[in-house]
C-alpha cells in the first residue's frame, strides 16, 4: 500500500462520528490521541472508510470504536481479535484494526492474542496500555508498574509487568512496535507502519490514565504523566524492571520487530485452491 | 436425481450447513462433536468457504460471529464444556442480532464427565445457558436425515430472523450412521438475512419494522453500521434510555413469538385417542417410536409427541394434542435427571398427570424401559 502523499491534509472530523461527541473519556485521557494518530495514519494511507473495520473490546479503549466513522464492532471483553480473525477471513477486502486494552488483550484476551500472533492473518492490533482496568473503576492490571496502589493492589502492586511487545515477537508477530501517546507523530507513522504490513501486526500504544490512576498515585497530571512516558529516569511503563530478567529497563519504542511470513489469509486461499470446486469425497 | 449417502449425524449437519450456503466453520476439537469440524475442514475449501480451527472454543464462537458480521454464513459445533465456554459469545450474538448457528453434540456431564458417552443433559443449557433475557432457538433432530435437514433449516432460520439457532444432538444421533437422501430436502433456494438497502443517511442498523427483523447493513456497503453488545438504540448505539432499553429488549424476544409459527415443528404419532402419550427428542424419542409400536401390539393406546424445535418449544401443538387426544398420562422419557420434564409440566398443568423417566448412567434409553415406564404410569 503506497502513501498517498498529495492527499488534503488530515481532518479528523472526517473520519468521527461528531453526532457521538461528547466522547465519554476522562480529561486527560491519552486514548484520544491514540486515536487520532490511528485515524490520521488510515487518511495517510488513503484508505476508504468504507472499507475499513474496526473491531473493540470491552474497558475504556473498547468505546473508541463508536466513535470512528466506519464498519464498527465493539465485542466482548478479551475477544476482539477473536471476532476480528473471522471477520478478516471472511472480508480479506475491509482493513481490519482491532483497538484493545491491557487488561482486555493481556489478562481475559491473552491466549487470542498469542495464537493472532502466531497465526498472521493480516489485520492491526493497537494495545492502548494504560497500566489499569480504568472502566471498573481502577483494579490492577497486567501492565500495573511495581508498587503502584489500585483498588485491588491497597498497599501496592506486587505482580511483576507484562511486556506486551516482548509476549507479542516471543508468540511470533511478523510487525511488533511500541510508540508514546507523547509523540504523536512517531505513533502515526507507526501505526501507518504496521497497518501497511501484510500480516499481523502488533503495536502498544502507551497511553495513560489521569483520573483514576496517575492522581491516586500521585504521578502528576496529564503533562506530567506524557512527560514521563519516555524518562529514562521514570520509565512510566516499566518502572523497577532491573532485576527481571524478561523486561527490559527502558521503554524502547519504534518498530520493535518486523519480517517476511507468510500472511495467513492469503496461504490458506492459495493451499486450498486445489480443493475448489471438486465434488465427491465422503 | 437423488444422491443417497451412508452419513454420520455430524457429517450430516456440516454437509446440511453447507447446503444453505454456510460458507465459514470456526471450531475447536471436543468429542463427540469434533466430525463436525472435520468434514467442514475437508468440504469448506471446495465451495470457496472457509474453515479455522481456533485456539479455543471461546474463540471460535467469536470468529463465526466476526465472519457472520462480515456479510457471510457461519456455523461452530461443540459439546457441553464447550458450548458452555461459548455461551458468553452467544449472548453477543443474542444481544446484536447477529445470526450463526451452533451445532452442541451432547455428551455425559457436567465437567469432562462421559466425553463418549451420550446424554441429554444439554436442554436447559441450549435455552438459558448465556446470561441475561434473550431469545434463541434450539433444533433437536432424531436421525441423520434429520441432522442434515433441521441443520439446512437452522440456517435458514438464523438468517431469516437473525437470531442464534443452536442444534442439538445427542452423542448417539451425532455417531449413528444412516441413509441419507441429499437431494430429498425441499428448498426454496437459499435464504440470506435481509439486507439494507437504499440511502445509507438515515439507515437505522435496529430499525422497528412490522416484522420485528431489521435489515442487517454487510461491510462495505456504504453503511458504515455500528455494531455493539451493549443495549442499543435503533440507531445502533448505546443507550440507557429506559424506554429505548425495553424496546430493544422486548422487540428481539417478542421477535419469535411473531414468527413462532415458521420457527415451530414437531412430529406426532399415534396420538389419536391415546390413553399415554410420550415427549421426548433425538435418541429418546426413536426408542419412543419403538415403544409405541410395542405398546400398542399389547392393546396399550400410547401416542409420541416429538418436538423437533425444542425451543421455543411447540406449546399450543402439546396442548392441542394432548386435550384432543383425550390422554390421561403423559410420560417424558430423556436422558438427564429431568429438564424437559419442567416445560411440559408448566405446559400441561392441571391437565394431566406427567411424568419424568430419566437415564443417567451414558447409555442410550431404550423402549423397553419406556414400555415398562408406561405400565407403571397405567397401573
Amino acid at each position: 500500500m503506497n502513501v498517498a502523499e498529495d492527499r488534503d491534509p488530515f481532518e479528523i472530523k472526517d473520519y468521527i462520528r461528531e453526532d457521538q461527541m461528547p466522547h465519554f473519556l476522562c480529561p486527560g485521557c491519552g486514548h484520544g490521541i491514540a486515536l487520532r494518530a490511528l485515524l490520521w495514519a488510515v487518511h495517510e494511507l488513503g484508505i476508504e472508510k468504507d472499507k475499513l473495520a474496526v473491531v473493540s473490546g470491552i474497558g475504556c479503549s473498547g468505546r473508541l470504536s463508536a466513535y470512528v466513522d466506519a464498519n464498527s464492532f465493539h465485542t466482548t471483553h478479551g475477544r476482539p481479535l477473536a471476532y476480528a480473525t473471522g471477520l478478516a477471513l471472511a472480508r480479506p477486502d475491509l482493513h481490519v484494526i482491532v483497538i484493545t486494552g491491557d487488561g482486555d488483550c493481556l489478562a481475559i484476551g491473552g491466549n487470542h492474542l498469542i495464537h493472532a500472533c502466531r497465526r498472521n492473518l493480516n489485520m492491526t492490533c493497537l494495545m492502548l496500555n494504560n497500566e489499569i482496568y480504568g472502566m471498573t473503576g481502577g483494579q490492577v492490571s497486567p501492565t500495573t508498574s511495581n508498587d503502584r496502589f489500585t483498588t485491588t493492589t491497597p498497599a501496592g502492586n506486587t505482580e511483576p509487568v507484562f511486556d506486551a511487545c516482548a509476549l507479542a515477537g516471543a508468540a511470533g508477530a511478523s510487525f511488533v512496535g511500541r510508540e508514546v501517546t507523547m509523540q504523536v507523530l512517531a505513533l502515526r507513522d507507526l501505526i501507518r507502519a504496521a497497518i501497511t504490513h501484510d500480516g499481523f501486526s502488533f503495536v502498544e500504544v502507551i497511553s495513560d490514565c489521569t483520573e483514576i490512576y496517575g492522581r491516586k498515585n500521585d504521578l502528576g497530571a496529564s503533562p506530567e504523566m506524557m512527560m514521563s512516558q519516555k524518562s529514562p529516569m521514570r520509565p512510566f511503563a516499566y518502572r523497577n524492571t532491573v532485576d527481571v530478567p524478561f523486561r527490559p529497563n527502558a521503554l524502547k519504542t519504534g518498530i520493535l520487530t518486523q519480517q517476511e511470513r507468510p500472511e495467513y489469509g492469503s496461504a490458506y486461499r492459495a493451499m486450498t485452491a486445489g480443493l475448489r470446486d471438486k465434488t465427491g469425497g465422503e | 436425481m437423488s444422491q443417497r449417502r451412508n452419513l454420520q449425524g455430524n457429517q450430516a449437519c456440516a454437509l446440511g450447513a453447507i447446503k444453505a450456503g454456510c460458507r465459514f466453520f470456526a471450531g475447536y476439537p471436543i468429542t463427540p462433536s469434533s466430525e463436525v469440524a472435520e468434514t467442514m475442514a475437508r468440504e469448506l475449501p471446495r465451495v470457496g468457504g472457509t474453515f479455522i480451527q481456533m485456539e479455543d472454543e471461546i474463540a471460535s464462537m467469536g470468529a463465526v460471529i466476526g465472519a457472520s458480521m462480515g456479510g457471510v454464513k457461519a456455523m461452530t459445533a461443540t459439546s457441553g464444556p464447550g458450548f458452555s465456554l461459548k455461551q458468553e459469545n452467544l449472548g453477543y450474538a443474542c444481544g446484536a442480532e447477529i445470526p450463526c448457528v451452533v451445532v452442541n453434540v451432547m455428551r455425559g456431564g457436567p465437567s469432562t464427565g462421559m466425553p463418549t458417552r451420550p446424554a441429554q443433559g444439554d436442554i436447559m443449557q441450549a435455552r438459558w445457558g448465556t446470561h441475561g433475557d434473550h431469545a434463541i432457538i434450539a433444533l433437536a433432530p432424531a436421525s441423520v436425515g434429520e441432522a442434515y435437514s433441521e441443520t439446512i433449516r437452522a440456517v435458514g432460520l438464523s438468517e431469516r430472523l437473525r437470531v442464534p439457532v443452536v442444534v442439538l444432538l445427542d452423542e448417539v444421533i451425532g455417531h449413528l450412521v444412516e441413509t441419507v437422501d441429499l437431494d430429498g430436502v425441499a428448498q426454496e433456494g437459499e435464504v440470506w438475512r435481509k439486507w439494507a438497502s437504499g440511502p445509507a443517511q438515515g439507515y437505522e442498523p435496529y430499525a422497528v419494522t412490522d416484522d420485528m427483523i431489521p435489515p442487517m447493513a454487510r461491510p462495505g456497503d456504504g453503511y458504515r453500521a455500528h455494531t455493539t453488545g451493549l443495549t442499543h438504540a435503533p440507531d445502533g448505539f448505546p443507550t440507557q434510555n429506559p424506554d429505548l432499553a425495553v424496546a430493544a429488549m422486548t422487540r428481539t424476544t417478542e421477535k419469535l413469538v411473531l414468527h413462532r409459527q415458521e420457527i415451530e415443528s414437531w412430529r406426532v404419532t399415534e396420538c389419536d385417542a391415546a390413553d399415554v402419550v410420550i415427549v421426548a427428542i433425538g435418541i429418546a424419542a426413536r426408542a419412543a417410536r419403538q415403544a409405541v409400536k410395542d405398546l400398542r401390539d399389547c392393546g396399550i393406546k400410547a401416542g409420541l409427541f416429538r418436538p423437533v424445535t425444542l425451543w421455543p418449544f411447540p406449546e399450543e401443538a402439546l396442548r392441542d394434542v394432548i386435550s384432543s387426544s383425550g390422554a390421561k398420562a403423559v410420560i417424558v422419557p430423556e436422558m438427564n435427571q429431568g429438564q424437559m420434564v419442567l416445560e411440559v409440566e408448566r405446559l400441561l398443568a392441571g391437565q394431566v398427570k406427567v411424568t419424568p423417566l430419566n437415564r443417567i448412567d451414558g447409555e442410550a434409553i431404550s423402549p423397553e424401559e419406556i414400555v415398562s415406564g408406561v405400565w407403571e404410569v397405567l397401573s
